[in-house]
């Protein structure tokens, strides 16, 4: 494919690693989309209480890269977005992408959290990892990027979607659950109008589609909302819909059944005047003609139609259209649309012989009278014919009127009657008999009366279209019954004398009006029609929403608007987790009047909830869709961000690579029943402490223990919990980072502890390979005494009191036991479970572990090409290994779009800058009243009309948001009218706003500098919520201080200086070759410079990578390229001499060997890879016996081919020599995966040889712990040692080498007469105090470069422009160096892709040059090695190296030094304000 | 002389990075604490000379508290 490149890059995964990629790649001239499945960016470490080594809190230090990351202009945060497809190849792929909805408009959201307020969602709060709940309108986290909210929705509960009405179920039930009753009902009465009505007559379709159904039984949805009504009746007041203001227009509807005063109710909604039409005397067709008082009493249909009379709908009752008045004559009389509601109330007939004898009749007739106060007399013996409603209704209307023996007769079976099933179980306590499988044939008369009625049995066949078995009459089974009446209910039809001939409307063939499914406009465009006079008898709350629909169309006729768009609901459908159903909870039944007190009267049957069971059963809800579409969110958001309609988008982009950050998910160990995580709170897991130790936890930081929210006394931590482990789970890997954190939250735990807190941690092997891990290890041990017992873990059970017994065996084969308050399981890190399928969506190959496949030589490149992959995704890893690869990966990602670089970021241009020198002061202040964050508690006008007192203060004003688009464009407009030329805001944080307003005021014209924020809400009002007056009287004073300062405040500007677009590499071993090849390959030029006459370091000693790569073929390769690519200049057997500069322009003096002349190069960055050695052993008879050897000897003499493999009887490995020991307290990291990978080979080429490894701890850490594996399995047999006990190397008699170690398991001593003793020797940093000293850059105790920080800044120095790699930094292997020499050249990159550089601003700057005594404070002071002594002896400070920290101007004795908008001036007048109230 | 309606006037220095970004937290978390301390947001602690803490003692201000 010769498609052109693109110049963005997508980052799959907002964890640190996706971060820090997205981060390098935009400051080096990339756009890039930050693609996160979350609704924000943060992943992991978010979650995190402290990092380890250096005990930081992880918000403090994740939070600033967050907020850089939400406010780069060439980064799209794309979040809640999930890759669904890549194609295309490596500089030009196509990705599809999936947005899910966020149900909040970021651009409107200003995360004042009112929607979380009102959502009446408790859910778990995954963030807390599920100790503590959320709101369904959530943010994920308080420092969560995009700061705005989110409303997870999984889709649409059932209820909702298989309500006719769409009635927000899951929403009034929550609403209910927390006793909000009234905003409940009004949910409900949004869709419906008759939640008493159908409380009690709905066949409520949306109790079948119940999720609870498939747990025990579905909710009684029907009796919640029958409560609600029933409540908001005997309120007094009851609920009156808000209506908008009186229209002109009439509408007449005819009928006043279910479907006509629902169209009234929601056209009177509307604003229109509407008149209801009744043929009968009464309201309410079927509810009060049809259906009796015992099921429905007249009072609750009477009191819901009384809300739409008070609507201002007009009713006459007794007025038949057609007759009284007619369609045309309605339309003389302004009546600008029609709707038809007349029901269908034509009883259907039965179509036997004798249907018209005196004593039949027809159901609806027959309850019609009745209902409206005929006397019917039936006799005794009464057979209702039907199977349905109105069949059950006129039975037991029939009972009611004194009819000794009433009953039913229906020719399918009892399951197939359509009637309620509570109906059916109504009757039958009422004693009435069905008689099923029974068909009339015909009535019997006696005198023209009703004598008998003759039926015959039925047989069930085969299934009807309906797919309810066919009645068929079994010949010869007919038989008679005595009856006194017969009540034919089969089934009604509609009049329609109605329509007369000015009407040109038409009927369907059986007898229903014609009108559009979705409309409900009929043929006639004015007229429109719903319910039984469309569908034939139906149900109420199916007329109810046809009436809804119709009063829609109507509104959109009169106003002349489409009819059909957006008509149609699409509804998502729940399914339900399995992990959410929870236990079984019965549900409420109805009380019921006893039967014997109602069968002769029509008191109500059904009595209703109380509140105590509607609670109950409102506590069962499943919460299916999660959000519960109750819209209180949408009311309580002032800026009106809140869209519940948003659906999954489908999205396309194009970018040139992708990188991969996926990350991992915490080990579930629920799987582990010995563990009792399942069914014990205080079982947490790791990631589940971290939350209880934060200070933004479930617990507030409070170290509690779950159950009882104690602080426990005693707390295990349990190791290798779903990590090298294939019996309960099949991760075999080591997951790298447990042994450290376990360490690291024993230690914080014992801070946050009141009392003495005994910290246990069970491990096999302690694990602290990485840099000064050991040092904390040690300190854990020896100065916080947390106890470490290497052990198996047999059991955790509960006990007595929510303590925990564990039973372990200890490395003698002793079992032994201890009691503890907590336990911690340890949990390793797992691909995500949907990890397989995503890689094959993608195209990716993973390892048999599950994670991205890489190889050693290429650590973060996936088996696509141009796709790349860093962090967890890539293998089990820590926070700083995960921030060098990410590095890596967009080094990787440039170096293939170095020519598009640049092509696709975006720049803002600006108008000038005002002049505003010799001005005084004029002061601008705005408000904000932040919705009501603000102004719902301090008093906004008040603290806006005191800022017009202050001094310099020109205009004042307050705006509901002043951060909002609108308030933006009319703050420049009044900074340019009223010639402003300060501003300051009073309202949140200047750490999420500050930029976001200086923006506005440079679009102004103004110096952003000129600019103060007061921070009255983050910082006032949430803090001083319940005292307004206090908020009050501090927002003045926060407003008076900011208005102080920036009277003092002076346009600082940042000029560019220009960057020099090359790098000088320190160090030819692999890591200066990777660094200066990935910087070539990048469009840099690179000096590489090297001390020895060849390049490869280290490795030309090696043969492979633990993966089994060549290293030498590697070294042939890669030296080869460098040698001739045009970008790099190799300068050998040369030294540096010395440096000096800034950064992106630094100069560098050279001396070559054998080269007279020292020659200079000018470089925009430096790379220090100067490498490390292998210690010389003194111990172990090193160089006193030549069967003694190091690792590297034993390579080089394989290599070499001086080593026999087949001849060898036996050798030993000894780990740790040199490393761990109190000289050189650190891990050397490589020598376990050495000596394994030696070990192994030497099984494999010589299976009879013993090999032995005596270790201290086995550090084979990722998937490493594959080769520990592998060489038990081959036989090689290990022997632990202590520090206390280490084993000795000597000759015996025959001069033979003969090593004794006490054994660990048996405890004695074994002698051993190995052929060859490899020492696993330490890494050591090679000697360059000179060189180290001249880049100004600082070494820890042990001699390793020390990095700007431990975590987040791993390959930069504190000062700008220089980066390191490789060994210098600390011990590692091969792929890790490779990776490390590319995330230097990425951060190296972040510098030398742009032309320039901005300089000054926040800065340090000489004020009084000339009172400068040159006494060096600032030199010692600045962490940056931004002051230097320039010419006559007086300080220079280099802006460009400068962090704006000011610690030299503090420090500076003779105040020469200030820091620009943090000047004396500035800060003591700011401070000094605070008293002048 | 003791006074029991005495409510001090304190200045809180605050490094933007960590104690201001504390604060911030405090109020997203909704908790609650006296009014009495007004927050100054500095780059770093290291800005804060012991000139502005005499010169806020000066003023009348009752305590200073460095926080970063």
């Amino acid at each position: 494919m010769s498609e052109e490149q693109k110049g963005s890059v997508l980052v799959a995964g907002g964890g640190i690693a996706g971060i820090q990629a997205a981060l390098d790649l935009a400051n080096s001239g990339f756009y890039v989309y930050l693609v996160e499945r979350q609704s924000a960016i943060g992943g992991t470490m978010a979650q995190l209480d402290k990092t380890f080594p250096t005990n930081d809190c992880s918000m403090c230090i994740i939070s600033p890269k967050l907020v850089e990351c939400g406010r780069h202009l060439n980064i799209e945060l794309m979040t809640l977005t999930e890759i669904d497809k890549i194609s295309g190849a490596s500089g030009n792929f196509e990705v599809a992408l999936k947005e899910f909805p966020r149900h909040v408009n970021l651009e409107k959201c200003t995360a004042c959290g009112e929607c979380q307020k009102v959502c009446p969602m408790d859910i778990k709060n995954t963030f807390d990892a599920g100790l503590a709940q959320r709101q369904a309108a959530y943010k994920l986290y308080p420092q969560g990027m995009p700061s705005g909210y989110a409303i997870e929705k999984k889709g649409t509960a059932p209820c909702k979607a298989t309500c006719p009405a769409h009635v927000s179920v899951q929403g009034f039930i929550a609403l209910a659950n927390k006793g909000r009753y009234r905003e409940a009902l009004e949910l409900f009465k949004q869709e419906h109008p008759f939640p008493g009505v159908c409380g009690r007559v709905c066949h409520h379709p949306c109790e079948g589609a119940c999720n609870r159904k498939d747990v025990d039984q579905p909710l009684s949805i029907q009796y919640l909302h029958r409560f609600l009504a029933d409540h908001d009746f005997s309120s007094g007041k009851p609920f009156m819909p808000e209506q908008k203001s009186l229209r002109d227009e009439k509408v007449a509807i005819v009928g006043s059944g279910p479907a006509g005063l629902t169209c009234a109710y929601f056209l009177a909604k509307e604003g229109y005047q509407v008149t209801v039409f009744e043929k009968q005397a009464i309201l309410g067709g079927m509810l009060t003609l049809g259906i009796p008082a015992y099921r429905l009493p007249r009072h609750v249909v009477e009191a819901e139609i009384q809300i739409i009379r008070n609507m201002g709908v007009t009713f006459r009752t007794g007025v038949e259209i057609g007759k009284d008045f007619t369609v045309g004559q309605l339309r003389k009389q302004d009546f600008a649309a029609f709707f038809i509601g007349i029901g269908a109330q034509a009883c259907k007939s039965l179509g036997i012989e004798g249907e018209d004898l005196e004593g039949v009749y027809p159901g609806v007739d027959f309850l019609l009278k009745v209902n409206t106060g005929h006397k019917v007399k039936l006799g005794d013996r009464v057979a209702v014919i039907g199977g349905g409603n109105v069949a059950m209704d006129s039975v037991r209307t029939a009972l009611r009127l004194g009819s000794a023996e009433p009953f039913i007769i229906y020719r399918r079976s009892m399951e197939e009657m359509p009637a309620a099933k509570e109906e059916i179980a109504e009757c039958l306590d009422e004693q009435i008999r069905i008689m099923t499988l029974t068909h009339p044939v015909r009535i019997l008369a006696e005198n023209g009366k009703v004598r008998a009625i003759e039926c015959i049995k039925m047989v069930l066949g085969e299934p009807d279209e309906s797919g309810r078995r066919r009645p068929e009459p079994l010949p010869g089974s007919e038989f008679i019954i005595e009856v006194d009446a017969v009540i034919p209910a089969i089934g009604q039809e509609s009049d329609w004398a109605c329509l007369t001939d000015e009407c040109a409307c038409t009927l369907s063939d059986w007898g229903t009006m014609k009108v559009d499914s979705a409309t409900l406009q009929s043929e006639d465009p004015d007229i429109f029609a719903g319910g039984d006079a469309i569908t034939g008898p139906a149900t109420v709350v199916e007329a109810i929403e046809a009436g809804k629909q119709a009063a829609i169309s109507i509104h959109r006729f009169i106003q002349g608007e489409d009819l059909q768009q957006g008509r149609s609901r699409e509804f998502t459908n729940v399914v339900l987790d399995p992990e959410t159903r929870g236990k079984s909870i019965p549900r409420q039944k109805m009380p019921h009047l006893a039967a014997r007190r109602r069968m002769k009267n029509f008191n109500e049957v059904q009595l209703g909830l109380d509140e105590i069971r509607v609670r109950l059963e409102a506590e069962r809800c499943l919460q299916c869709g999660i959000c519960s579409e109750c819209y209180q969110c949408v009311k309580a958001c002032l800026p009106g961000a809140v869209e519940h309609e948003t659906l999954t988008k489908q999205k396309s982009i194009r970018v040139g690579a992708v990188i991969l950050a996926p990350g991992f998910v915490p080990f579930d160990p629920g799987a582990y029943p010995t563990y009792s995580y399942a069914g014990h709170p205080n079982v947490v897991t790791s990631l589940e402490f971290e939350r209880i130790l934060s200070a933004s936890g479930p617990f507030k930081g409070h170290m509690v223990r779950p159950s009882d929210q104690r602080e426990p006394k005693r707390i295990a931590w349990v190791q290798c919990v779903g990590s090298r482990d294939i019996n309960a789970c099949d991760h075999s890997y080591c997951s790298g980072v447990c042994c450290m954190y376990a360490i690291k939250q024993a230690v914080i735990a014992k801070e946050h502890s009141h009392g003495e807190l005994d910290t246990t941690i069970f491990f096999m092997d302690m694990r602290t390979y990485g840099k000064d891990f050991e040092k904390y290890y040690d300190r854990a041990r020896e100065e916080k005494q947390v106890n470490f017992i290497r052990s198996r873990i047999h059991s955790v059970d509960p006990l007595p009191n929510d303590q925990l017994h564990i039973r372990f065996g200890t490395e003698d084969g002793k079992i032994k036991d201890e009691v503890f308050d907590l336990v911690v399981l340890s949990v390793g890190m797992s691909p995500a479970e949907d990890m397989k399928e995503t890689a094959q969506k993608l195209g990716i190959d993973l390892n048999q572990h599950g994670f991205a496949a890489t190889r050693n030589l290429t650590p973060v490149s996936s088996s696509r090409e141009g796709i790349f992959v860093c962090g967890a995704f890539q293998g089990p890893k820590d926070i700083p290994q995960s921030v060098m690869e990410a590095s890596a990966a967009a080094s990787a990602a440039a170096e293939i779009l170095s020519d598009v670089r640049g092509t696709e970021v975006l720049t803002r241009s600006l108008p000038p800058e005002r002049n505003i020198q010799g001005e005084e002061p004029r002061i601008g202040v705005f408000v904000c009243n932040c919705g009501i964050n603000i102004g719902g508690i301090a008093d906004v006008p008040a603290v806006r009309d005191y800022a017009r007192s202050l001094p310099h203060v020109v205009h004042v004003e307050d705006n509901l948001f002043t951060c909002s688009q609108d308030s933006q464009d009319h703050i420049k407009a009044v900074i340019e009218e009223k010639q402003i030329n300060r501003v300051v805001v009073a309202s949140c944080s200047p750490r999420t706003h500050e930029s976001i307003f200086q923006d506005t005021i440079r679009e102004a014209g103004l110096n952003p500098y000129l600019f103060e924020m007061a921070n009255i809400r983050d910082q006032n009002t949430w803090v001083h919520m319940n005292n307004p007056d206090l908020a009050t009287a501090k927002a003045r004073d926060l407003v008076r201080m900011a208005v102080a300062k920036v009277a003092w405040n002076e346009p600082l500007f940042r000029v560019p200086i220009g960057v020099i677009r090359a790098a000088l590499v320190v160090g030819g071993g692999v890591a200066g070759m990777e660094a200066a090849l990935s910087l070539a390959e990048q469009g840099c030029k690179v000096h590489l410079v090297e001390q020895n006459d060849e390049l490869g370091g280290n490795a030309r000693l090696l043969r492979n990578t633990w993966q089994g790569e060549d290293i030498q073929a590697y070294l042939a390769d890669i030296i080869t390229i460098l040698m001739n690519h045009p970008n790099i200049e190799v300068i050998l057997s040369a030294k540096i001499q010395r440096t000096a500069g800034i950064p992106g322009n630094f100069s560098t003096t050279i001396q070559q060997k054998d080269v007279a002349q020292p020659f200079t190069i000018e470089h925009g960055a430096t790379i220090l890879t100067t490498g490390g050695r292998e210690y010389q052993p003194e111990e172990y008879l090193y160089g006193k016996h030549a069967g003694v050897m190091t690792h590297l000897d034993l390579d080089t003499a394989l290599l070499r081919g001086k080593v026999d493999l087949k001849k060898m009887k036996a050798v030993a490995f000894i780990q740790c020599v040199g490393s761990r020991t109190p000289e050189r307290p650190y891990c050397s990291r490589i020598c376990c995966t050495h000596s394994l990978k030696s070990a192994i080979r030497m099984k494999v080429e010589n299976p009879s040889m013993k090999v032995f490894i005596i270790y201290r701890d086995i550090r084979s850490y990722g998937f490493r712990e594959d080769l520990y594996q592998e060489a038990r399995q081959r036989g090689v047999l290990f022997i632990r040692y202590d520090m206390d006990l280490l084993p000795e190397v000597d000759l015996d008699p025959d001069g033979r080498l003969q090593l004794t170690v006490l054994d660990h398991v048996m405890g004695v001593p074994v002698s051993l007469h190995p052929d060859v003793v490899v020492l696993a020797s330490a890494v050591l940093p090679n000697e360059n105090a000179g060189l180290f000293e001249m880049f100004k850059v600082p070494v820890n105790p042990e001699g390793f470069l020390v990095e700007a920080h431990a975590k987040l800044r791993p390959v930069d120095f504190a000062s700008e422009g220089i980066f390191m790699a490789g060994l210098a930094h600390y011990p590692k292997p091969v792929e890790e160096t490779i990776a490390q020499a590319k995330a230097a050249a990425s951060r190296a990159m972040t510098l030398l892709a742009r032309d320039t550089i901005m300089v000054g601003g926040v800065v340090a700057v000489m004020q009084h040059s000339a009172s400068c005594a040159g006494c060096l404070v600032c030199l010692r002071s600045c962490p940056f090695g931004a002051p230097r002594i320039g010419k006559e002896g007086i300080v220079v400070i280099e802006s460009v190296k400068c962090q704006g920290c000011g610690i030299c101007a503090a420090e500076c004795p003779a105040k020469v030094i200030t820091l620009q908008n943090f000047t004396d001036d500035q800060l003591i007048s700011k401070v000094c304000s605070l008293m002048e109230a | 002389m003791p006074n029991n309606d005495f409510e001090p006037q304190i200045i809180a220095f605050c490094c933007r990075y960590c104690a201001y970004a504390a604060a911030d937290l405090a109020g997203s978390m909704r908790l609650s604490y006296p009014g009495n301390i007004k927050i100054v947001q500095l780059p770093c602690t290291g800005r804060v000379d012991v000139l502005h803490m005499l010169k806020a003692l000066e003023s009348g201000v009752d305590g200073v508290f460095v926080a970063g």
